[in-house]
């Protein structure tokens, strides 16, 4: 469905803290815009931002001020159970220490956004299965995650964050935690991924990792540092410089 | 809303969380499991107990009534005195003649007398005066000889029925049909052999040696003011309720007790004890249902407090599963049902002990529990009070759970 409005509009945003008679301004006027298909890389140091902003983006949290755009529907003022209906349909999270059930098998941990479906949960096992087989475990469903090594326990997350074809794929510092041979294979997943027409949202602060998306946001203070291809960005002059490989 | 995947996991859920905890679970599920086994082992005793006295008040006669001299409650002493309040045969005689619903009716005086045959004296030996319509209002006849006949009653004839224990302490003949004993210095000819009685009555009618003699000639060796009672058959136990009062209506006639004053005498039929036995095991029961009431309410706060730990020890699952869409709704469902399972599983295993802790009641020797028996009611009633504490003591728990912030959750270490 091809649609002239980005998918991602974030207008004025700004998120307001308060930590006993502190007030932090964690975010004070973000503006952004994401098309369908681009892989963006969110940088900043700590306390740029930068994790408020993912949350605002996962939908894990309402602004203070300004609006989000969500595939046109503003998600901004929307009510917990809301926000999470939106999460289950339009986000597809991966997170830095994988979060997944430690009793469960691959399979079921995949199957998890199904759970919380409305309606179409037939079929669910095939879905599961495909998308790990997508990630390259179908060998490996039955297995629970200690039996797993670091990047497959990753591919199993991503494979439950594609599970309901999500608008976003937002990955939180998805190689924090690999080393950097299991990191040059997830980096190398998601941009199959993204090749397919997947959007993909890689918050990080390293650049090697942003190096590999098309377009680099850097926060700071709470506001929009730099937001350049990566050709122009300082992460890509930098590996440029070195010789680094890039696309 | 929640689609049927969700409650299969949920319930699936619950159950492995019971399972990968399990020595936790137990203790947790220990208040439910000892409350719900004691109040059913109670109630189980209880029901026992019921069966075997209904059984005996039936054995006795569901149509039986008896009828006392009674001093009215806080009434002065000298306003009622004894003599004017004890039965007289006159009265029993009008209550024969008069009442339609009275199939049978006998007086029952009892005095101590000393007993002998030969050369064997037996001092005290409770003698009974009835009439001869004693044989149908007791059930019990005779096994030799023949039984009181009206002439023995009109006659006033020495004649006695004897049992099989008397005879045995008398060490007179198996057969003593024909014999004659000393009852009080006067010569009595045994007449008859009554049956032993098999239907015990609280301990009643289970003195060994029994002689009976003629109401009229009991009524000459008893002093001048003489304690008697009256027992007597209504001919149908559906109104018995109608014949009481047409007992009462007697005596109060004959008593001259005019309507609102108080009845000098007491008329009671088993109906009416079988009413107060229920009313009592009712009581009983009830006591038993705080009991479990309560070491529900401590076991609740036991599964309160370990659903609180699981909510913490799960803090980044919540936070998970708030991420890929569970609403508040689902994740406090899901730790609703967890508690609730808890809840149930320890119902069980309780109504489980409970059942066995019956079947032992069934086998002590002489309590005559033998029909103890845990009621299906009692085990609705167990499964229901479990779940209701898995919701109540659950929902704070589950509240916290569902109110987490998803950002917080995942953050928690």
């Amino acid at each position: 469905m091809p649609d002239d409005r980005p998918l991602i509009q974030v207008v004025g945003l700004t998120k307001i803290y308060r930590v006993g008679v502190e007030t932090i301004h964690a975010l004070r006027g973000v503006d952004l815009s994401i098309g369908r298909n681009e892989m963006v890389a969110i940088m900043g140091s700590s306390g740029s931002g930068k994790s408020t902003l993912m949350n605002q983006l996962g939908c894990l949290d309402t602004p203070t001020g300004g609006a989000y755009y969500l595939n046109g529907r503003d998600v901004s003022r929307m009510n917990a159970r809301e926000l999470a209906q939106v999460r289950n349909q339009e986000i597809g999270f991966v997170f830095q220490s994988f979060e997944l059930l430690p009793r469960q098998t691959a399979l079921e941990n995949v199957e998890l956004p199904l759970v919380y479906a409305q309606g179409g949960w037939r079929g669910r096992k095939e879905r599961a299965q495909a998308a790990l087989t997508r990630v390259g475990l179908a060998d490996r469903m039955d297995h629970r995650p200690n039996q797993l090594s670091g990047g497959q326990r990753q591919r199993v997350a991503i494979a439950r964050a594609i599970l309901n074809k999500p608008s976003i794929l937002l990955a939180d510092e998805p190689t924090g935690n690999l080393d950097s041979a299991t990191t040059t294979e997830i980096l190398s997943l998601f941009r199959q991924l993204h090749a397919e027409g997947q959007t993909i949202i890689l918050v990080t602060h390293e650049d090697e990792v942003a190096a590999h998306c098309q377009r680099v946001v850097r926060l700071r203070d709470g506001r929009v540092l730099s937001d350049l291809p990566i050709e122009r960005d300082s992460a890509g002059r930098h590996l440029a410089s070195q010789g680094g490989g890039v696309r | 809303m929640l689609n049927p995947l969700f409650w299969l996991q949920a319930i699936s859920l619950a159950f492995s969380q019971i399972w990968a905890n399990k020595s936790r679970a137990f203790l947790t599920a220990l208040g439910i499991i000892v409350g719900v086994a004691s109040t059913t082992a109670v109630i189980a005793a209880l029901t026992g107990l019921k069966a075997k006295v209904l059984a005996e008040f039936e054995s006795v006669g569901a149509s039986k009534f008896f009828v006392f001299p009674d001093r009215p409650d806080n009434a002065p002493r000298n306003m009622y005195p004894w003599e004017k309040i004890l039965l007289k045969t006159a009265e029993v005689r009008a209550i024969r003649d008069e009442c339609t619903l009275v199939k049978a009716i006998t007086p029952i005086t009892e005095v101590g007398l000393d007993v002998e045959s030969g050369d064997k004296r037996i001092e005290g030996i409770t003698v009974a005066g009835i009439w001869p319509d004693w044989h149908v209002v007791q059930n019990r006849f005779v096994v030799e000889g023949r039984p009181f006949s009206q002439i023995d009653e009109d006659s006033e004839r020495q004649v006695c029925l004897i049992n099989a224990d008397a005879i045995r302490e008398l060490d007179l003949a198996a057969n003593p049909v024909g014999e004659s004993v000393l009852i009080g210095g006067r010569r009595f000819m045994v007449v008859g052999v009554v049956e032993t009685t098999t239907a015990r009555f609280f301990g009643m009618n289970t003195s060994s040696a029994e002689i009976f003699i003629p109401f009229s000639v009991a009524e000459k060796m008893q002093e001048r003011n003489f304690f008697m009672r009256i027992e007597g058959l209504f001919s149908n136990p559906e109104t018995a309720l109608e014949g009481e009062d047409e007992v009462r209506f007697v005596l109060r006639r004959m008593r001259g007790i005019a309507p609102g004053e108080l009845e000098t005498f007491r008329v009671a039929a088993i109906d009416k004890f079988i009413e107060q036995f229920k009313t009592l095991a009712a009581g009983i029961t009830a006591i038993a249902g705080g009991i479990v009431g309560i070491s529900l309410l401590v076991g609740g706060i036991g599964i309160m407090n370990i659903m609180l730990v699981s909510v913490s020890e799960r803090t980044r699952e919540i936070g998970l599963r708030k991420a890929v869409g569970a609403t508040p709704t689902a994740i406090l469902l899901q730790f609703l049902l967890e508690a609730v399972t808890l809840c149930l599983v320890g119902g069980f295993i309780g109504i489980a002990f409970g059942r066995l802790a019956a079947f032992g009641l069934t086998k002590i020797p002489g309590a005559q529990l033998d029909q103890a028996d845990i009621p299906f009611w009692a085990v609705a009633v167990s499964f229901a009070f479990s779940a209701l504490t898995g919701v109540v003591f659950g929902m704070f728990p589950a509240i916290k759970a569902a109110r987490l912030d998803p950002i917080e959750a995942l953050r928690h270490e």
